[in-house]
């Protein structure tokens, strides 16, 4: 709390990128976890709540006439922009959110002060729901080639990796600790996914310090290991995901990749996924196209392209097909690294786990993928602390899409829905749970996480009926998925990149209407066996005249539907502009008659009578964030 | 003409067939007049395809050896390949094929020698009479009549033979009017807002020239729709430009001083070979096979095909708008009237009035807007996406318009009673069909050929319940209010149903709709099923107490 030097701040005008209607007037709170805002002018009270983890910058901009304006720039690309009255006031808002918003010490994170009265058992069970034994165990392991080793117990051989690793059967200790000397952090190959099928297997790790011609017999023997453990392939791929120029630039540093010759059966490969700082700087490039005002359809789409944003969704998607058919089609195993063997590898893998086995496309499965292959990038990824901002990037955000895009082309074959993604990736940055801080087990453990946090998923599971795909055919209609990489199968995703600006999203939403179907369902169901018990001698087949009855009023809830038009006048000089300062994109609302007085220029257009506005504009305005 | 004459080699055996997603089938291959027919011989697995001459594009040709190969363009924008054994038959085959398609004479079409093999319930050709519209209309409001001016379409060529305009003005008015405008197509009533009173007319240019020609009769008439003291909105589908240069060629558009109630809107929607080069660039980035996002990004932007749906919806939403939120009359026009500006007058249609977002009220919106109205089919859709002459008269000016209603669709699912494949099969029919509803360039020539007589109308076939349930959106909830779509780009998406339709897949599409038509339909029966049980309690109970009376 002592970042909080004005705690409330009145007069406070919140503009809204999309609607020009007279931007609402009200009064802005800082808490110690959250930015309110509460909109006095309206009817309803109103709440814009953001929280602090969620900021990604704040800039104050230079002072206008109305005050002095404040642009918020979140981490869930939300972006807020207030104006406020006094400059001083502004300030001090400015520099306690530059406080607030990124924390020095992770126990500062919303996730130790986070308490939502859950008993000590409960919060343990929480932190129980997922376990990295039983995953083990669903695929089968220990079995004849694998085993789950506690040589790390001590963190001795990789303080990154988890006490408890899966490697091959045949390797020996010391193939094992001889291994990871000549890995980058010692960060040796261990399993991740083995496909029950055919025992092939997707195994990770990071660079060899092969330099230009350095060699390492154990490290050679854990690979043939590997290779070993799948008897059905002659041969096992090694993937390098980075591009081959940046993979041979860290020779020089005395890290680099596999060299063919030396390793027994191997086939190499670089699949060109570009690194974190490409990727940071290719988001940021997306968002500033997202937020263009008016752009044109040319705007957007070169603006779309010189990104390079879906060219990167691309090569990650292609990454974790290539492997998924290695292991499917060729049966091969499969060794994966980068440069440290988290970021795209961590993507990669779980991609390609994703596409080979429905597990991961259940609520239980995908919850524990993100808890056990990502979970190695969050903290240092999201910029949750105040560190180095050129470690942020968006790893996370670019596995969350290409679920999401998979999701497009296969509509019936995940149990959740897109809400469900959103809502991780929300709380991936928002601190307010313990799953997504700490880079690894160790740190985890040492900021003492299962003690002092909750976990995430019990509280996405009580909203379970929000979160389904009521598509969804169950775990056995869809073993493999094979999507189509065509770059025409790749869709902007308008829902998270422009998720905050309503007026961009279909105006009625399919999800919601059949998610209401299936309530309804279950209900009826309910009323007819009900029903069904109360005749108890019914039973020949019903009246024929009994399907034309009329439908019940009761059971069908009818979704309001919120829509105004939007200024479609694009030109500023002509004549049906109506006239606010804002954007040529904002929705024209119903307060046009209010906004008279600013309209001289073509004053005589509103000469007519008010129309009846049968639509409320205000209702288009979604509440952004709330806890 | 002997359709035998053009068919040299009417049957080669063996020929193979190779479709994208499906594995190649070898069978016969049998030209008929109208008809490419290629059946297997496998007794198991029997599959036919029958494509219609006129559904072809263009056909390449290629051999190696003695095996030709035939590349086959739909208008539809498939592509099929035959591998033809012999070179004489393929090279008959392609020259056959190449003259069956581009037969020149309408009476030669499908349309008139095709037999339905269905009953005709009600006959399509009957039912969207001007007579019905106008009768609707005179249940709202008395300001507007019925003229039979253009009876035998002798004062405009390209209008209906009955059209409705504003009952003070009488047939000499008008007569004076389609002087003043051009193509004679005097301004006419489009579309009668119920909730204001508001409407939407159509018209061409007016032919006001270098020296500002006036006609007081037009002002007269497009001033009749005005209520006292208020205004009225002109929208020009062409930029002021474009509509400045009209002037040197007789052209023109309304000057303020003579129409003071009028506020003009220019708003620049493209014509002619723009569009047809559009859909011709935005056709071969989508069978473009490469991995290459920016190479399709940059394809797709270059097309400019997003840019025209864009432009032609916004001007839409700002017609709409003016009638619904500015409580103004409205007249649009561009050049000839025969083009945007239907595109226009519909779509503000489809936005303002939940009739239109039926399936009855969408044919009906089709046979006015664009059938009765003159958009000239026969020549905008002769040629699709893979002609290779540059004509000028080709333009897929009804392909964008089925597009941005899919665009309005997508951002209002629930809102529409039909589905995507209604439009789909009206852009199909529109440039290839067995009926003779989309033959003509306007009514006059309809009359002339005597389509009612010697053709079927697609209406007769569609409306039939089996073939309507296709087309029913199971999300379906009548919606009465203005629906208002998002013009930014982000809301606008390219038409997979037609653009990737033969590019991808839709296996695992077809399945989440089928999945989705389930799950409503099993709610309905459950719904009947709860009724029907609460009805039958409800009798016996009352049966019991009648009984303990008696």
């Amino acid at each position: 709390m002592e970042h909080i030097t004005t705690p409330k701040v009145e007069n406070v005008k919140l503009l809204d990128r999309y609607t020009n209607r007279k931007a609402a007037n009200g009064t802005l709170y800082l808490t110690a976890t959250h930015l309110i805002y509460v909109d006095a002018s309206a009817e309803v009270r109103k709440e814009t709540w953001i929280l602090h983890h969620h900021i990604a910058s704040v800039e104050k901009l230079p002072l206008t006439t109305a005050g002095c304006p404040l642009l918020i720039h979140c981490k869930n690309f939300h972006v807020a922009h207030f104006v406020i009255g006094h400059e001083r006031d502004c300030h001090e808002v400015y520099t306690s959110l530059l406080k607030l918003s990124q924390p020095v010490k992770a126990e500062d994170l919303y996730a130790f002060s986070y308490n939502p009265k859950m008993s000590k058992d409960n919060r343990e069970i929480g932190w129980k729901l997922i376990d990295l034994k039983v995953d083990y165990q669903r695929m089968g392991i220990p079995n004849d080639y694998w085993e789950i080793t506690d040589v790390n117990k001590d963190y001795e051989v990789c303080n990154t990796y988890p006490p408890e690793i899966v490697v091959p059967k045949a390797a020996s200790k010391a193939t094992v600790i001889g291994s990871s000397r000549f890995r980058s952090r010692g960060r040796i190959p261990v399993l991740s996914y083995l496909y029950g099928e055919n025992n092939a297997a997707i195994c990770r790790c990071s660079q060899p310090l092969s330099g230009f011609s350095a060699r390492c017999l154990e490290d050679e023997q854990m690979l043939q290991a590997i290779r070993e453990a799948n008897p059905g392939s002659p041969f096992m791929y090694v993937v390098d995901t980075r591009p081959k120029l940046n993979a041979m630039a860290n020779r020089a540093a005395g890290k680099g990749y596999e060299n063919e010759d030396n390793y027994e059966n191997i086939r190499f490969k670089f699949i060109g996924i570009e690194n974190i700082h490409v990727m940071r700087n290719s988001l940021q490039k997306l968002l500033e196209v997202c937020e263009a005002k008016s752009p044109s359809m040319s705007d957007f789409l070169t603006g779309l392209e010189n990104s390079g944003w879906l060219r990167h969704i691309k090569a990650v998607m292609d990454a974790g097909v290539f492997l998924a058919k290695a292991v499917k089609d060729e049966k091969a195993s499969v060794l994966v690294h980068c440069s440290d063997g988290w970021d795209r590898t961590a993507q990669v893998c779980s991609l390609a786990s994703l596409l080979l086995d429905p597990f991961y496309r259940t609520f239980k499965g995908f919850m524990e993928m993100q808890d056990l292959t990502l979970v190695c990038l969050f903290l240092p990824r999201c910029g949750h602390l105040d560190g180095d901002p050129k470690e942020i990037s968006p790893v996370f955000t670019q596995f969350t899409e290409c679920v999401w895009q998979l999701m497009q082309q296969f509509p019936c074959a995940f149990e959740f829905n897109e809400r469900f993604l959103l809502e991780i990736h929300d709380h991936v940055y928002s601190c307010q749970f313990g799953n997504f801080l700490g880079t690894c087990h160790k740190e985890r453990e040492d900021l003492k996480i299962f003690e002092k946090t909750h976990s995430l998923w019990p509280f996405l599971l009580q909203k379970k009926q929000d979160f389904r795909n009521p598509l969804y055919r169950g775990f056995t209609a869809y073993k493999d998925l094979q999507p189509n990489t065509l770059p025409f199968s790749f869709q902007f995703w308008c829902g998270m990149y422009n998720r905050f600006d309503k007026g961009m999203h279909p105006k009625q939403c399919v999800l919601d209407h059949l998610l209401n179907c299936m309530s309804q369902k279950t209900k009826l169901e309910d009323n007819a066996s009900e029903l069904e018990n109360k005749l108890p001698f019914l039973d020949g087949p019903l009246l024929p005249e009994a399907c034309s009855l009329p439908k019940m009023g009761s059971a069908s809830s009818k979704t309001p539907m919120l829509n105004t038009p939007q200024d479609y006048d694009g030109d500023p000089p002509s004549v049906l502009t109506n006239g606010a300062a804002e954007g040529d994109r904002d929705v024209m609302s119903d307060t046009d008659q209010e906004n008279k007085g600013n309209l001289s220029k073509h004053q005589h257009l509103y000469d007519l009578e008010a129309p009846a506005g049968v639509l409320d504009s205000e209702a288009t305005d979604g509440k952004p964030e709330h806890h | 003409m002997e359709f035998a004459e053009l068919i040299k080699t009417p049957r080669v055996d063996n020929v193979v067939l190779h479709r994208p997603f499906y594995p190649a089938v070898e069978g016969t291959l049998c030209l008929t007049g109208h008809h490419l027919i290629l059946s297997s011989r496998r007794q198991d697995d029997a599959e036919e395809l029958w494509l219609l001459h006129s559904n072809i594009d263009s056909i390449e040709k290629r051999f190696v050896g003695s095996l030709g190969t035939i590349i086959i363009k739909c208008k539809d924008l498939r592509i099929i390949q035959l591998d033809i054994p012999g070179m004489e038959e393929c090279l008959n085959i392609a020259s056959s094929i190449e003259a069956l398609s581009t037969l020149d004479s309408v009476t030669l079409m499908y349309p008139f020698f095709y037999r339905p093999m269905f009953e005709v319930v009600e006959d399509g050709w009957r039912s969207f009479l001007p007579e019905q519209e106008f009768e609707l209309l005179s249940s709202l409001t008395d300001e507007w009549r019925l003229s039979c001016i253009n009876k035998e379409f002798s004062v405009c060529p390209s209008y209906p033979a009955v059209v409705i305009v504003p009952k003070s003005i009488d047939d000499e008015a008008l007569r004076k009017v389609a002087v003043f405008r051009h193509g004679s197509r005097f301004p006419v009533l489009s579309y009668y807002h119920k909730k204001n009173g508001m409407v939407m007319m159509r018209s061409s240019q007016p032919l006001t020239g270098t020296n500002g020609r006036r006609c007081k009769e037009d002002e007269k008439l497009i001033n009749a729709t005005l209520r006292a003291g208020k205004r009225g909105y002109i929208i020009d589908t062409r930029s002021l430009n474009v509509a400045q240069q009209a002037r040197a060629k007789g052209g023109g558009f309304e000057q303020e001083a003579h129409y003071p109630q009028w506020r003009r809107i220019h708003k620049s929607i493209e014509r002619f070979n723009i569009l047809q080069e559009s859909l011709i660039k935005l056709v071969e980035a989508c069978n473009d096979q490469s991995h290459n996002m920016d190479r399709w990004l940059s394809k797709l932007e270059a097309s400019n095909w997003l840019t025209h749906i864009k432009e032609i919806l916004t001007a839409a939403c700002l017609a709409a708008q003016c009638i619904d939120r500015e409580g103004a009359s409205v007249l649009v026009h561009g050049t000839e009237g025969t083009d945007s500006t239907l595109q226009v007058t519909s779509l503000a249609q489809i936005i303002l009035d939940p009739r239109c977002r039926t399936i009855r009220g969408f044919e009906s919106l089709v046979v006015r807007e664009w059938l009765q109205a003159g958009h000239p089919f026969q020549q905008r859709c002769a040629q699709s996406a893979y002609s290779n002459s540059k004509q000028k008269w080709e333009a897929p000016v009804f392909l964008l318009f089925l597009d941005c209603v899919w665009q309005i669709l997508r951002q209002f699912p629930c809102s529409f009673e039909f589905n995507e494949h209604f439009l789909i099969m009206l852009f199909e029919h529109a440039y290839a069909s067995q009926f003779g509803t989309f033959l003509g360039n306007n009514e006059n020539e309809r009359s002339k050929l005597k389509l009612q007589q010697k053709t079927m109308s697609l209406w007769s076939w569609v409306n039939r319940p089996q073939e309507l349930n296709k087309y029913k959106n199971p999300l379906f909830e009548a919606n009465s209010l203005v629906i208002w779509p998002s013009v930014a780009p982000q809301s606008l998406q390219l038409w997979e149903g037609v653009f990737l339709r033969w590019n991808r897949s839709s296996k695992f599409l077809d399945e989440a709709y089928e999945e989705m038509v389930t799950l409503i339909e099993y709610n309905k029966q459950l719904k009947a099923k709860v009724n029907a049980l609460r009805r039958q309690l409800a009798e016996l109970e009352t049966d019991d107490r009648m009984q303990e009376n008696a």
